[in-house]
């Protein structure tokens, strides 16, 4: 997968400039980088959320991404979180999705009853169950221990869909198929 | 014991009030030697004249009469401002032709519009025409508040995870709105009822409360108008009361949520 020459501004400022990145198609891809650096507008431009110029992207299609706030209903119970994403003849696949990111037993709750950690499981859930040829994932482990979050990517990469994934947790490094360095604004390769 | 404190909350300012209004006509009456049948007549005068009326039929009828314009004009004034406030939200046109038009409505006097409708409508019709004109601004203004200021982030996820357009207004506006909706509610069954009964006085229709006020006041039959006042002041706290547990019932979600 890859772009070429990707330009997009964030509030008046140019986050991308004719940046360039390709990644393996396959596996777990970590965008490491510090705060601000642009990984967030290039996963929101990805995910075709952000006007962007570029002269070529190569992606399958229909990515989904999770955001980097929860961005939960707070009418919606978790089970409901889930099956809010799901066709009808697939809602009995809400326990299984809540199971990956070990949330068990917890579909009746809504989210204020929810710790944050068990908040942003279940945002994961959701972008997971919504199900994409390319997951976008936005920092998916704020607080998440890292044990659990190891077992969780483990799970994710059993799906075989390719992640690319922004994070700070050192441990995500280690989990990860391949990692990119990157740093910025504007967003820009680095050697790692 | 904690069953008895809402009804003694309720009780005890009612029995207040009640104690300061005999206070005054006792004052009036004894101090100052003025005779108060025409002017402020005793809590028990009005309660017994309330009691005679509750004997006739014509009571009933008459009461239902006016609760049945007032609910007619609010559940149109709440159905055509809800709409307007989506069409002004959702299209550019629709808030150049009608925004203007709900402002001059909200900016009118309550009188101005009974006389004008007078003029327009058959007589029964004007009180609930009148109330929904005064309900119609303050549904449209809480609603289009509630639709302008839902979480855009919420509405980004909706499209992210590719809700339609009908599963993002039912899972993210309409959960949004609703308490702007209610507050709206709230606020409107008052003007509702200020507005048609105010309407009925000045059109006299042929059974309601507004006429039977109108009498009593050409004829000086100052404890029938508080008795007729107090039926509107009761139906008014019921339908309250009646909406307020619908509303409650429709924010079950958000109740769970908080």
């Amino acid at each position: 997968m890859r772009v070429e020459g990707m330009t997009a501004a964030y509030g008046g400022v140019k986050v991308l400039d004719n940046f360039s990145l390709s990644w393996p198609d396959k596996g777990i891809t970590l965008l490491s980088g510090p705060s601000g650096c642009g990984k967030t507008t290039f996963l929101r431009c990805l995910a075709g959320l952000q006007s962007y110029t570029a002269r070529a992207v190569e992606l399958p299609e229909r990515p989904v991404i999770l955001f980097q706030e929860d961005r939960l209903l707070p009418w919606r119970t978790a089970a409901q979180h889930i099956t809010d994403v799901l066709p009808r003849e697939r809602w009995g696949e809400a326990e299984s999705w809540l199971e990956l990111v070990e949330l068990s037993g917890e579909g009746a709750h809504y989210p204020k009853a929810l710790s944050g950690g068990m908040k942003r499981r279940l945002a994961l859930a959701r972008a997971l169950a919504c199900g994409g040829g390319l997951l976008l994932l936005d920092e998916p482990f704020t607080g998440v221990d890292g044990d659990r979050a190891a077992r969780i990517l483990g799970r994710i990469r059993d799906l075989e869909t390719p992640v690319l994934l922004s994070g700070h947790e050192s441990a995500l490094v280690a989990l990860a198929d391949a990692v990119l360095p990157l740093d910025g604004p504007p967003l820009r390769r680095v050697e790692g | 014991m904690r069953n008895r404190r809402p009804l003694a909350r309720g009780l005890l300012p009612l029995a207040f009030w009640l104690l300061v209004w005999h206070g005054a006509v006792w004052y009036l009456e004894n101090i100052q030697g003025i005779r108060t049948e025409f002017i402020l007549p005793a809590p028990l005068t009005v309660l017994t004249t309330l009691v005679s009326l509750a004997g006739e039929g014509e009571f009933w009828l008459t009461a239902l009469a006016t609760l049945g314009r007032i609910f007619a004009g609010l559940l149109g004034g709440v159905a055509v401002g809800t709409v307007l406030a989506v069409l002004t939200q959702s299209f550019a046109w629709a808030d150049w032709i009608f925004s203007p038009a709900v402002r001059v409505i909200r900016a009118t006097p309550v009188a101005s519009f009974i006389l004008l409708i007078i003029l327009w409508a058959p007589t029964g019709r004007v009180p609930a025409i009148v109330a929904a004109l005064m309900v119609l601004p303050v549904v449209w203004g809480n609603v289009s508040r509630g639709i302008a200021q839902t979480d855009p982030l919420l509405l980004e996820a909706g499209k992210a995870y590719r809700f339609s357009r009908w599963k993002t207004v039912r899972l993210i506006y309409i959960p949004s709105v609703l308490p702007y909706f209610a507050s709206a509610c709230h606020t409107a069954l008052g003007l509702a009822w200020k507005a048609g009964v105010a309407a009925e006085v000045l059109c006299v229709p042929k059974r309601a409360i507004g006429t039977q006020v109108y009498f009593s006041k050409i004829y000086l039959e100052t404890q029938d108008l508080f008795a007729w006042t107090l039926v509107v002041i009761v139906l008014s706290f019921l339908l309250e009361r009646g909406l307020g547990a619908l509303l409650g019932r429709l924010e079950g979600g958000n109740t769970h949520a908080g």
